[in-house]
């Protein structure tokens, strides 16, 4: 056998680089890339927030109520605080750029606010959903037997509920706060995670790379986690993109309906929520957040898409 | 014999009852096809030229990506929407086909020139009759053919093509009937219009060895009963022999040799013809003395192709500065004849000693008996949950996969298992590695009982020790792994190093041990071709030192001259690390090749094991005897006696009673082989056979090979 130098084959790149150069496959598509940068740019506004808004989110100027777009806050305008020195009265001036609120609040710093709650809890609700669809569906797919039979029956049972009924039932009885929605996401959308992995699991662990894991003795986990995940990945990252919309989309309606993340934080379900009494006199101050919502919800569409056209290239 | 087939067309008969004279059914003048794709112009097919008579039968032979089937496509003008004729005439029987309308292509297409596929499921469709499927064709194709008449020619014609019962079939959907009566149909289908031409497209590739067998001849006497004239595209010089007349050879986009077939066969003259010809394992070859001489490298993209010689970087005798100049033409080879090879020293190279100095091996001594299986059964049960059932008590059924397995083998030796699909080899190797567990018998291995085992509960060492091929190169490798990632696991499992250091180390050995750059380690399983991902595979089975490797037909999903490499390579390793080996599969010649012992399954039950000479000559068992005559041999030297079995094999949910065989035995001697099970019979060698026949009377059969020159 020939002598043998560890060095002649170069080692593999280190995992961000490799995560680089997937990423940069997405070039492929001009959708995903426009969805990529929708996304970017919503992620870059929640993060600048404090920077980039205008003004303080909850400043009510009463003579800014359902102000039009561009407006100016009269001269002279004083506002008043209560700091530990007592009142404190300062002078604000400025542009309404998207105009104002019910309250006389600026649309445009409570949408950049309200990114923040968006883009945090609906990643964190999905990637809940994920997990619990991910490890039921691979339990369910791979052993089979009585465990497939009750796991599909009960997600079966779950998904014939309409979604927007299963909210309303669960956040009204656990209380309405983050955490609940956070539940009541994960228990609305595993179930249809759970029957795409469980769906592809049935196919992948018919594979003979399956068959040669099982007869090295290695444990159901390493099967289920190491050789049967990782090939099921291309139609799951698909779907999370598409089901992370579901989920901002499910946010604002639940905002909407008044069981959304509690206030005082501005999230878009709720600007709309507040100002559709107001819709039709200032509809900027529904119209803008919609807007928001829905651009976010195309980018990850679009993001969806463009992924899908690239795995079909390959 | 049918009024109808027989009854004159005004344009199939002329060319039909018409001596071969000088006008060609078909020619192809300099064709060049391209697919058009995002990486640009990819040349499929260059310079090809052929001419087919009338009545004469084309075979044209390649490894895939040689560009064969896209010639049968261009011919049918179905190459879709990225392929297109770029240079070069179609001409059938006279009219350049690259020219005509839609509208006239249809007229031509099913009628006078039909196609048969490789799969025959999917060129029938699964929710129509096959009456209809078969009556669509004179009624389309015909303007005054009456439901009645159509009706009449089918069943026609289904008896033509020898399938029973002919109106049953006609109501019949297509699943409900076995892969052979399925490709019957199709042919009949494509006979059914009377074409001048019939394109088939590897049409047995799908199908077993026994029912192939029946194919073949049933194409045979088509071709000299109507005088079609059939372009046959096979991988398989074995079948091209047997039914073709003349051969052209491609090679990457190229025919590299075309002649008679009778010629091709015994002077060929082309490097690469000679290659494919030293890959495939005849009668004649044989592991210690005459050993496969396998391609190195392989085949080109078609974007990557050498300049001059597509073959040179493969060929022995390439010599820079003359092979690699400019585009070489095809040159008469001899006084002519229509023996042509595209080569530009084919009169100085010399064969009569080549290949002279391949390694000779001693054959090893086997060694103690590593496994034993002793009446080893495995029933798979099958509940039928409707009321009547239930009711009877009859709800649980048994498909009996393993019925009685007792053989052994011994250290260093390679045993075959050969049999049709379905006859329980593969179920077997489940039980063997303990992805399913034994209903009944024992399975020693070194010593324990591991028929009941499963993977869960066998020792590390047991799993170590017992490792796998497997058949499908695709699916063998984990697709986002590493290859160096799967053969350090395998390492790491058991313990074969701990230090990471030493475990790439041995990745590294591993792949220089089966003949592959250092640098795969860090590919992965989709940057590989099918023979690689094969290595990787074999790799993967002997990284945990092994004492018995199961080979799952582990070549027959690649290319010829890719499975000779793999094949050595496997009997190399084999060797240095003194493995079992229990190699299963249903290619005889193979299996004659590189076995020392075989064992012969039918329908769960061995029916004849013995050393590779015992079962290869007689006495034989019956379904041995057809399964020899059924291969194709490519060898012009080596006369094969006919054996068709008729029927397919019946269904182990339902086997027959008395011997398994006897509804195809052409041997049948009455009502004991329906009623009795057949005693094992013993030579004192230990050749065992599973027959009613008296072993005196089964050593009186001729021997399936005979060689000319005896």
């Amino acid at each position: 056998m020939a002598d043998l130098t560890l060095n002649d084959v170069p080692r593999r790149d280190p995992l961000w680089l490799r995560l680089l150069k997937s990423l940069r496959l997405l070039r492929e598509s001009w959708m995903a890339m426009v969805g990529v940068g929708i996304i970017v740019f919503w992620i870059a506004v929640a993060l600048l927030a404090p920077v980039i808004s205008p003004f303080p989110y909850t400043q009510q100027i009463p003579a800014m109520v359902q102000a039009p777009m561009f407006s100016t806050i009269p001269e002279g305008f004083m506002l008043t605080s209560f700091t530990d020195e007592g009142m404190v009265r300062t002078e604000v001036s400025g542009i309404y750029l998207l105009g104002g609120d019910n309250l006389g609040r600026d649309v445009l710093s409570r949408i950049i606010w309200g990114a923040r709650p968006v883009l945090f809890w609906a990643p964190l609700a999905t990637f809940c959903a994920y997990a619990v669809g991910i490890l039921l569906g691979l339990l369910a797919g791979y052993r089979r037997g009585w465990i497939d039979d009750v796991l599909s029956r009960v997600a079966d049972i779950i998904l014939s509920f309409p979604v927007l009924v299963l909210y309303v039932v669960l956040i009204t009885q656990l209380g309405q706060s983050s955490i609940n929605i956070l539940l009541a996401v994960t228990f609305a959308s595993a179930p249809g995670i759970f029957r795409i992995v469980r769906g592809l699991t049935l196919d992948l662990r018919n594979r003979d790379y399956v068959a040669a894991a099982q007869t090295r003795g290695e444990s159901q986990w390493y099967v289920m986690f190491v050789e049967i995940l990782p090939n099921a990945r291309g139609p799951l990252i698909v779907d999370a993109c598409l089901r992370l919309g579901y989920t901002t989309i499910t946010l604002g309606v639940l905002g909407f309906l008044g069981l959304g993340l509690p206030p005082p934080d501005p999230n878009w379900g709720n600007l709309i929520a507040e100002n559709r009494t107001i819709a039709l006199t200032a509809p900027h101050a529904v119209v803008w957040p919609c807007i928001a919502i829905s651009s976010l919800v195309l980018g990850l569409n679009m993001l969806a898409d463009g992924l899908r056209e690239i795995s079909l290239k390959d | 014999m049918t009024a109808t087939l027989d009854a004159p067309r005004s344009d199939a008969t002329g060319t039909r009852t018409a001596p071969a004279t000088d006008v060609p059914i078909l020619e192809c003048e300099n064709l060049c096809i391209s697919y058009f794709t995002r990486a640009g112009e990819i040349p499929a097919v260059q310079d090809f030229n052929l001419r087919v008579m009338p009545g004469e039968a084309i075979g044209l032979v390649g490894e895939s990506g040689c560009g064969k089937s896209t010639v049968a496509m261009a011919v049918m003008r179905y190459l879709g929407g990225a392929g297109r004729i770029v240079d070069g005439v179609i001409r059938f029987k006279g009219r350049d086909i690259t020219t005509l309308s839609e509208e006239e292509l249809r007229r031509i297409r099913g009628s006078e020139i039909a196609m048969i596929y490789q799969e025959p499921m999917a060129a029938l469709n699964p929710s129509m009759k096959i009456g209809l499927q078969l009556m669509e064709v004179p009624l389309f194709h015909e303007d005054n053919c009456s439901q009645k008449e159509a009706y009449q020619r089918s069943v026609d014609i289904l008896t033509k093509v020898r399938l029973p019962d002919p109106e049953r079939l006609m109501d019949a959907y297509p699943h409900q009937i076995s892969g052979g009566q399925q490709q019957r149909v199709v042919i009949a289908m494509a006979l059914l219009s009377n074409p001048s031409l019939l394109l088939l497209d590897e049409p047995t590739t799908a199908l077993d060895v026994t029912v192939e067998a029946g194919i073949i001849k049933l194409i045979a006497e088509i071709s000299a009963e109507y005088g079609t004239s059939m372009i046959y595209i096979s991988h398989n010089l074995g079948l091209i022999w047997e039914t073709c007349s003349r051969v052209s050879v491609m090679y990457s986009g190229e025919v590299v040799e075309e002649a008679e077939i009778r010629r091709l066969f015994e002077k060929p003259t082309h490097p690469y013809t000679n290659g494919l010809f030293g890959c495939i394992p005849t009668p004649k070859s044989d592991k210690h003395t005459h050993p496969l001489l396998a391609i190195p490298g392989q085949l080109p993209l078609p974007h990557e192709r050498p300049r001059g010689c597509n073959f040179g970087p493969r060929c022995d005798f390439f010599e820079a500065g003359r092979c690699d100049q400019g585009v070489i033409p095809m040159r008469a080879v001899g006084d002519g004849g229509g023996h042509e090879a595209r080569c530009v020293k084919f009169e100085e190279i010399d064969w009569s000693d080549y290949g002279r100095d391949a390694k000779v091996f001693e054959p090893i001594e086997p060694g103690e008996v590593v496994l034993k299986a002793d009446q080893m059964q495995k029933y798979y049960p099958i509940y039928d949950r409707s009321l009547a059932a239930i009711l009877s008590g009859n709800s649980v059924r048994h498909v009996k996969a393993n019925e009685d397995i007792s053989f052994e083998a011994r250290k260093g030796q390679t045993v075959a298992i050969v049999g049709e699909s379905g006859c329980g080899k593969s179920t077997f190797a489940k039980v063997l590695m303990g992805l399913e567990t034994a209903t009944g018998g024992a399975l020693t291995f070194t010593g324990d009982d591991i028929a009941e085992q499963g993977v869960n509960s066998r020792s590390d060492e047991q799993l170590s020790s017992l490792q796998m091929v497997f058949q499908n190169p695709n699916d063998t490798l984990n697709p986002s792994m590493t290859v160096g990632g799967q053969i350090a696991r395998v390492i790491r499992k058991f313990g074969v190093e701990k230090d990471p250091d030493k475990i790439r180390g041995r990745v590294l050995r591993l792949l220089d041990l089966v003949k592959l750059p250092r640098a795969f380690a860090n590919r992965r399983p989709r940057q590989l071709s099918g023979g690689q991902k094969q290595r990787i595979g074999i790799a993967r089975a002997f990284a945990g030192n092994p004492a018995v490797v199961v080979a799952d037909e582990p070549v027959s999903a690649l290319d010829v001259s890719v499975q000779a490499a793999v094949t050595s390579l496997l009997m190399d390793i084999q060797r240095e690390f003194d493995t079992t080996l229990l190699f299963i599969s249903h290619d005889l010649g193979v299996v004659r090749y590189l076995a020392d012992r075989v064992v012969v399954m039918y329908l769960g039950h061995i029916v004849e094991q013995g050393t590779t000479e015992e079962v290869f000559s007689p006495p034989y068992h019956p379904y041995t005897e057809a399964l020899l005559a059924a291969v194709p041999v490519a060898d012009p030297e080596v006369e094969k006696k006919q054996i068709i079995l008729e029927g397919s094999p019946p269904s182990v949910i339902n086997p027959p009673t008395g011997c398994p065989f006897h509804t195809r035995c052409p041997r049948k001697l009455g009502e004991i082989c329906e009623t009795q099970v057949p005693p094992t019979q013993r030579t004192p060698q230990g050749h065992a056979i599973f027959c009613h026949i008296p072993l005196d009377e089964l050593r009186e059969f001729e021997p399936v090979f005979k060689t000319a020159a005896e």
